[in-house]
């Protein structure tokens, strides 16, 4: 076992298990702060992947900006006074059927993996990823999608003030 | 150093199935959103993962877009969110139930 399997190994199960924390958590404080986990496990398999940048990105961006603003809003409403959901009985079985297909969906994703990896071509060398690269890629060959980013960014900023606005 | 990058989409679909057991079991919409927010996060571990297998930076430029739309989107979101809320009082997406029927 390669010390990048192992590291990797040990990265995943953080990753999982903030997911599942965040899932089971009593309110949505900790569950935001259990996915704040999960997006500081993912940012380090980005680097483990060879996407430095991205990195970077992911934890000043993910976990630093749009994790902030639900942690805003949370606050804000009170909700980690909400506590569980306390309406079981309107899911009674639809939470226990919920659960049971995911488990079988991610059975079946370890047995496709399984038996198909030996399949799967050579890994590439690792190219440079970091911000001189994704910065001429991005100019030279994206310059469209970054225009149109810049105009969803624009929407975003215009919608979210219109509907916070006061009447 | 790296055989494959398999056990990196495999975790990808783990984490994408609990992100949907999110979406799909909770009353909360700020719980829903937050597993919405998982399910992007794991989509983009595949397209790193990839990017990775071949050697190539598109993959990268995805995720970097890909980004940029999920901030956009909770920003937009929550602010509708927080409008219901104003308007409601409740966070429950079961009492949005107006056009029902």
């Amino acid at each position: 076992m390669s010390p990048d399997f192992l590291l990797f190994l040990i990265i995943a199960l953080v990753a999982v298990a903030a997911a599942l924390g965040m899932l089971f958590s009593r309110s949505a404080l900790y569950a935001a702060l259990f996915l704040i986990t999960n997006f500081g496990a993912v940012a380090v398999l980005y680097l483990l992947l060879n996407a430095p940048f991205l990195a970077v990105v992911q934890v000043s961006v993910y976990a630093g900006a749009i994790m902030v603003l639900f942690l805003f809003v949370i606050m804000l409403l009170g909700a980690e006074r909400l506590g569980r959901d306390p309406e079981t009985a309107t899911m009674r079985w639809q939470r226990p059927l919920t659960i049971t297909l995911a488990v079988a969906l991610i059975v079946q994703a370890v047995y496709v993996f399984a038996t198909r990896a030996s399949a799967a071509p050579a890994v590439a060398e690792a190219v440079d990823a970091g911000p001189l690269s994704i910065g001429k890629t991005l100019i030279n060959s994206y310059l469209l999608p970054f225009e149109v980013i810049a105009i969803v960014l624009l929407a975003a900023m215009i919608g979210a003030v219109v509907l916070t606005r006061d009447k | 150093m790296m055989d494959s990058v398999t056990p990196y989409v495999l975790l990808s679909a783990i984490l994408f199935a609990l992100g949907v057991i999110g979406v799909l079991a909770r009353r909360n919409a700020l719980m829903i959103f937050m597993s919405i927010e998982l399910m992007l996060n794991s989509a983009n571990l595949a397209l790193v993962a990839f990017a990775r297998q071949w050697g190539q930076l598109d993959g990268q430029m995805f995720v970097f877009f890909i980004m940029t739309v999920a901030a956009a989107e909770v920003a937009v979101g929550l602010a509708l969110i927080v409008t219901i809320f104003r308007a409601r009082r409740s966070t429950n997406v079961d009492d949005l139930a107006q056009l029902k029927g």
